[in-house]
């Protein structure tokens, strides 16, 4: 929120003056006031507007302001926001970020705040996340996400394959399980050989069997952690709150290499043809038969004309299951903030039902309230969208955290390059041992 | 560039209304001029103290200090340059930003000269001179983001061209090789009108008589551009140099919308990587003293480029 303007609190004063002679002088402080809030998906700003809207009926005193900005500017601007003292009041938070906060103090505990609110409604781990290493409580959950196999069903249908072939696949790091021979079954040349048939042109690909975003960068949450998951490999020594990244894995490793093995192959596109057009849109654009993407994607995917997209769960791995990232987004309250009462007030209301029904019902994300989920569930379901595949994940306790821990984006930086030049074949998969040792060295 | 030129151009304009409001509404007679001199000088001054002199002083402090700009700077003495000599990322931003520096500014000139000695000597369309001016008047980013469409491997237009007569296709952005050549051809084209027009400024300052005594001497086009508007051009060349090769070392926005300094390290120029430390990681001690590299060498090689030009003399006088 804008540092105040003399005239601005001067206004205020009054205000609050001539509000006071009409309560008569009621003795409570009532939080009042404009509540700065930021988020990053356009697509969900719509449903959390409804949810502003509901907070300022119910609190008449207090106006919710949105601003939304994109994922890559996002971090940045509040960086400079904090340091500047024009911070948000409340804005959504993600793990992978906030310990940074925590630990440069920009971050207010909530526990005090959150003591009538009853963690238990939220989807398991997720209210958890949020507890600092300090103890304390830094973000009431609003949402959770799984990842899922979108493919293209006239491809499926082409490559003599049926939907019901793709729900149940399975897969391991040394030759690929039926995961593979379905990805290399509906890989086609610009001569229509499949990728599976003799005389097939791997230099020469139409249509690959299975998009990719890029190398996964530190978490792989749409590449490859679905994989090394249900291999029994985590990517810290615990979760939260790590302080050994465990790149150096051999069950690591082999899974990356066998990854790598599909661009040799032909069945995935080499990394340097990714940069650009975004994956969903290759997909659209029918360069791809399968991606592999989060929940939050689903209204773009199904958005694309003339496609006919069908869902998918993971393929179960080595350990017999599947295996999805679970991650949860989480709204914060900015420690600058001039308005702590009113910050906390519209934390839980976006952490209630009261929003969260709101949310679920838009058909855009998962809520956190596991009965608010359900509403999304059948909003989903009211497109024509059968979205089992993400909530199996979670119904069978296959989930696991997104990995939580202190220098997020000195990792993230590191492992990056390193994944690059492995997936771009400039790097053996050995050469991340080394890139292991800069992650861990940060901790030291 | 642009921010070169703007900071040329900005003192001068600045005191211009100032000096003229002055002189016209004072109705003492002025003994000594220093104080209406200080008047004029004033707001540039300030401006100049405020806006760059403060902030470059606090930059090279912030350079011996660890600083995440959320808490208070803590002192480290010369640690961050000694980190600094030792990153590898930092001197592969060095290598990938002297090339693209070479590739740009060697196009570029190049073209530039050439495009200017043909609008000097075949047209004087105003509309043919403006037009070459068009991709200087589209925003950095938007331009950057059209050709990473167009080039883009999969659905981009230039790929289907390529792809429809036959060649391979080429991962513009993505192929470590072509990325950089890519970035320096597309700033190439934005700023190749622009960089055009003050050369072509520069060939109109040199008097018509000089080409006249050539003509009837017998020399022909070529020669006469060797031998006489190359160097009569060389003051108003060496000016464009040195404030296309700053902006070049500069390069930032191309390479943030597309690649982000991928694939790998294959585009994360200095400037890109100042950044990232500073606002995606919070080390802005250690991108301070990038930065007070940074300056190091773009005041070296302007330096070298006045002395080497001599760009204070003119051969006409």
């Amino acid at each position: 929120m804008k540092r105040k303007t003399l005239a601005g609190v001067s206004a205020a004063a009054l205000a609050s003056l001539s509000l006071a002679a009409c309560s008569g002088g009621a003795g409570a402080a009532e939080a009042e006031g404009q509540i700065d809030y930021w988020l990053w998906d356009a697509n969900q700003q719509p449903a959390y507007q409804q949810c502003a809207d509901a907070f300022h009926e119910a609190n008449p005193d207090l106006t919710v302001k949105i601003t939304q900005r994109g994922w890559d500017d996002y971090w940045s601007a509040l960086t400079t926001a904090f340091s500047s003292d024009t911070g948000p009041d409340v804005f959504t938070d993600h793990v992978s970020k906030y310990p940074e906060f925590v630990a440069n103090g920009q971050l207010l505990p909530l526990d005090d705040h959150v003591q009538d609110v009853d963690l238990d409604q939220y989807a398991e781990g997720l209210a958890d996340l949020w507890i600092a290493q300090d103890g304390k409580r830094y973000g009431l959950p609003k949402d959770w996400d799984t990842v899922a196999v979108f493919f293209n069903e006239q491809m499926v249908a082409d490559a003599g394959l049926t939907d019901k072939d793709m729900q149940n696949l399975d897969w391991n790091p040394e030759d690929g399980g039926s995961y593979e021979e379905v990805i290399a079954r509906l890989t086609v040349d610009a001569n229509g050989t499949r990728g599976d048939e003799p005389g097939f042109d791997k230099d020469d690909v139409a249509v690959y069997g299975l998009g990719i975003p890029g190398a996964g960068y530190e978490n792989g949450q749409t590449e490859w952690s679905m994989y090394t998951a249900t291999t029994g490999w985590t990517h810290t020594d615990k979760n939260p709150w790590g302080t050994r990244y465990n790149y150096d894995d051999p069950k690591f490793q082999e899974t990356i290499a066998w990854w790598y093995s599909l661009v040799e192959k032909g069945y995935m596109p080499p990394l340097e043809t990714t940069i650009g057009a975004s994956v969903n849109d290759n997909f659209g654009a029918g360069k791809s038969a399968m991606n592999i993407n989060g929940d939050w994607m689903l209204s773009t995917y199904f958005g694309y004309d003339g496609v006919d997209v069908g869902l998918a769960p993971t393929p179960t791995g080595p350990s017999g299951e599947r295996a999805s990232m679970f991650n949860g987004l989480a709204d914060s309250i900015w420690a600058g903030t001039d308005n702590p009462e009113g910050a906390a007030q519209w934390v839980k209301f976006l952490g209630s039902t009261d929003c969260q029904d709101i949310v679920g019902a838009a058909g855009v994300v998962f809520p956190s309230i596991t009965s608010s989920a359900e509403l999304a569930t059948e909003a989903f379901a009211k497109k024509g969208i059968d979205v089992t595949p993400f909530t199996t994940q979670v119904d069978d306790g296959t989930t696991f955290l997104f990995p939580v821990t202190e220098h997020g984006s000195d990792v993230h930086a590191i492992m990056t390059a390193a994944m690059d030049d492995v997936l771009g074949g400039k790097a053996d998969v050995a050469s991340l041992t080394e890139a292991n040792e800069q992650v861990n060295a940060l901790f030291d | 560039m642009s921010t070169a030129a703007v900071e040329l151009a900005g003192p001068a304009s600045a005191l211009a209304p100032d000096g003229g409001r002055r002189t016209g509404g004072t109705k003492r007679r002025p003994t000594t001029q220093l104080w209406p001199a200080l008047g004029m000088l004033a707001p540039a001054a300030i401006g100049f103290a405020v806006f760059y002199l403060y902030p470059t002083l606090r930059g090279i402090y912030l350079s011996l200090t660890e600083y995440n700009i959320l808490g208070s700077p803590v002192f480290v003495g010369l640690q961050n340059y000694v980190d600094l000599a030792q990153d590898e990322v930092f001197w592969n931003a060095v290598r990938v930003t002297l090339l693209y520096v070479v590739l740009n500014i060697g196009f570029q000139t190049v073209l530039a000269v050439g495009l200017a000695v043909l609008m000097h000597r075949l047209t004087k369309s105003v509309l043919v001179r403006g037009s070459l001016l068009l991709p200087y008047l589209i925003a950095n980013v938007v331009v950057a983001l059209l050709w990473y469409w167009m080039l883009d491997y999969n659905i981009g237009i230039v790929n289907a061209v390529i792809d429809a007569v036959g060649l391979p296709k080429v991962a513009f952005f993505g192929d470590e090789a072509w990325t950089i050549p890519t970035i320096a051809a597309i700033n190439t084209w934005r700023h190749l009108g622009y960089t055009a027009l003050l050369v072509f400024a520069g060939l109109q300052m040199i008097p018509r008589s000089v080409y006249e005594a050539a003509a009837v001497d017998g020399a022909g086009e070529w020669r006469t551009f060797w031998r006489i508007t190359l160097p009569l051009l060389r003051p108003v060349l060496a000016l464009v140099l040195v404030i296309t090769v700053t902006g070049a070392f500069q390069v930032f926005d191309t390479v943030a919308v597309t690649t982000s300094g991928g694939p790998g390290n294959a585009s994360r120029v200095l400037q890109l990587y100042i950044y990232e430390q500073a606002f995606a990681r919070g080390h802005f001690g250690y991108a301070s003293a990038m930065s007070v590299v940074l300056f190091l060498i773009l005041a070296g090689a302007a330096f070298a480029q006045m002395r080497l030009l001599r760009a204070g003399e003119s051969d006409l006088s």
